[in-house]
């Protein structure tokens, strides 16, 4: 066959599949295990009892499937809602914010390695859409399209609540993309390169970035530049995740969407599909957000010292270690939206100001500190001690000029505020 | 009133980085679940948990046997040990019920009956289920000790007209209720 039309059909199948059978169906998953683990973490037990009724049909006991088919009964339900669209709301912008909430996140989908690579009829399939070369900017870029979505369902809808939450929750996105983007350039420095594929197979090889403990041979301590960087490296794996749960309108830092805040924020006004759209754009962001950390943290498909057997496994003749690398990624996957999960019940809502505060001056100062830490750092072996000391001492001096600037620029609170004054 | 002024408190360096308090946090939640999914949620006992959290998984787990004395349940007519009906459409319970559940037509009863000097007693007696909220006011004002809630809160129907108690089945449900004041008896 022509081999551009191969491949071209390849990536077709890879589109759909990845897709359509692989992160969609991660949302209505993330749905349940979010419904369920909130339940086990409030000492309840959650829905368990979704099934087929066959106490109708004269059994003694339904079957359940554990509660597993909610989420489906849920988008049945969504599906089948009335589809009304208010009459006072500006209507282009209101059809097309759901849209625009949920294809960046799927198309965001397309850099990321699901896993290494398959061999089926001698030809070698990575499991990753696109493989470009400049993958975290591409995701950074397309993810700052879903804050117009937000924006037009907030604007659009023409009713107060809406617009506030709409206009918070762009404020918030677009003071967390900052972070986000300078908080990754420290790791990016490291690997030298922007390829999340190669970046992954680096981590298969020597190591994740967070637990630099094996090598080619098995389990091994890491060497001094590795076990330094890992300092720069903890400290951007920190201030990503902040981010990811800032980006997403998750909590700690969903103002703009809580119930008890805002009605329902910038999705107040939309019913069935629409609302279904804006649910399933979160979730979907919620996905490759944790996608991203895995892959960039934490090893993505990589199974520690294991690769190197799992790369060899062949069934009939085609190596499927890939599909073996997709599970060990979901499996982690998983992990971590239980790990948002979590978070979304440990910790209290964050005011807006303290939202902003933490935003712009705090982690913007620390991600910027970051790079300059890691660049010594990634430098230090090619330098001499005396460069390495003046390095460290504009450092901390930087730090110092850092911290100080952000204490005087606090506002003081008056002696005699408050109560009419009265001290 | 003296005014009080409250000063936000002053936080040290360990709370203001939150990270401390977040993995406690963390690991006080975690607890929460392990414990919840291995069965041994704190009041599960108590609360007969099904062996996930503290939560009774209706209708296999019922708490029937649990129910305290004073439980208020649907409302019942009840039969005297003497076999006299008790009601004798006052209509009081009618007059106090607060979402007017309660229809009364009371009838009289005939002057060779056993009973004749009570002189009424109820033609028609309906509760309407779907109206009545079980606050349980038409048992405490009645005089004749003839209406009681009972225990049992599942009552359901496919039609509204199911959902309407009339007098037999008020009386189906209340049953002989012994131990009562017997107000009509001859004097001794």
């Amino acid at each position: 066959m022509d081999p551009l039309l191969l491949s071209i059909l390849v990536t077709l199948i890879k589109i759909i599949v990845l897709t359509f059978v692989v992160v969609l169906p991660l949302v209505p998953i993330c749905v349940y295990f979010e419904r369920r683990f909130s339940a086990v973490i409030q000492d309840r037990v959650g829905p368990n009892r979704v099934g087929i009724p066959l106490t109708l049909l004269g059994f003694k006991k339904d079957f359940r499937f554990l509660g597993l088919i909610q989420p489906m009964a849920d988008g049945v339900k969504l599906f089948l809602k009335e589809d009304f669209t208010p009459v006072h709301v500006r209507k282009a912008f209101y059809w097309l914010a759901p849209v625009l909430t949920v294809a960046p996140s799927l198309i965001t989908l397309a850099v990321i390695p699901f896993g290494s690579s398959i061999t089926l009829f001698g030809m070698k399939i990575d499991l990753a859409i696109a493989d470009l070369d400049v993958g975290p900017l591409f995701i950074f870029s397309i993810a700052s399209l879903s804050v117009y979505g937000i924006t037009l369902a907030g604007w659009s809808s023409n009713s107060k609540f809406p617009f506030i939450g709409g206009v918070r929750s762009t404020a918030q996105m677009i003071s967390y993309e900052i972070c986000l983007g300078l908080s990754i350039v420290p790791v990016l420095m490291y690997f030298g390169d922007l390829n999340l594929g190669k970046i992954v197979e680096h981590q298969s090889q020597h190591g994740w970035l967070l637990l630099p403990f094996w090598n080619d041979h098995g389990f091994c301590l890491p060497d001094k530049a590795t076990a330094l960087f890992w300092i720069p490296a903890f400290i951007s794996f920190i201030i990503f995740t902040i981010s990811i749960f800032a980006e997403t309108n998750r909590m700690p830092f969903d103002l703009p969407e809580c119930e008890t805040e805002l009605v329902g924020g910038y999705h107040t006004e939309y019913s069935s599909m629409k609302f279904a759209m804006f649910f399933m754009g979160e979730y979907a962001a919620m996905v490759v957000g944790s996608a991203l950390i895995i892959t960039l943290f934490l090893g993505g498909w990589s199974a520690g010292p294991l690769d190197g057997w799992i790369n060899e496994l062949s069934l009939f003749g085609a190596k499927i270690g890939g599909f073996i690398h997709l599970a060990v990624f979901l499996a982690k996957l998983i992990a971590f939206i239980l790990f948002f999960i979590l978070v979304r019940w440990t910790v209290p809502r964050f005011r807006y100001d303290q939202l902003m505060k933490l935003g712009w001056v705090i982690f913007f100062e620390a991600a910027l500190v970051n790079v300059f830490l890691a660049a010594l750092v990634i430098a230090a072996p090619y330098l001499s001690t005396a460069v390495i000391g003046i390095g460290a001492v504009l450092l901390i001096v930087l730090c110092i000029a850092v911290i100080w600037v952000a204490k005087v620029s606090e506002e003081k609170v008056k002696p005699n505020s408050g109560l009419l004054g009265q001290a | 009133m003296a005014v009080i002024k409250v000063k936000r408190p002053k936080l040290n360096f360990g709370e203001k980085i939150y990270f401390g308090g977040l993995i406690k946090g963390f690991l006080l939640t975690m607890k929460h679940a392990v414990i919840s999914l291995s069965g041994k949620s704190r009041g599960g006992k108590e609360l007969g948990s099904s062996g996930l959290g503290v939560t009774m998984q209706y209708p296999e787990q019922k708490w029937d046997e649990h129910l305290p004395e004073h439980y208020r349940g649907a409302p019942a007519l009840v039969t005297d040990e003497q076999g006299r009906e008790r009601c004798v459409s006052c209509q009081l319970c009618e007059f106090i019920c607060p979402p007017k559940a309660i229809k009364i037509i009371p009838s009289e009863i005939p002057a060779d009956d056993q009973w004749a000097k009570v002189e009424k007693r109820p033609f028609e007696f309906d509760i309407d289920m779907i109206r009545c909220i079980y606050c349980g006011m038409c048992e405490e004002v009645c005089p004749e000790q003839a209406i009681f809630l009972r225990k049992d809160y599942a009552i359901t129907g496919l039609t509204r007209k199911d959902m309407v108690h009339d007098k037999k089945k008020l009386y189906e449900i209340g049953g002989v209720r012994v131990g009562l004041v017997n107000k009509w008896n001859e004097l001794k």
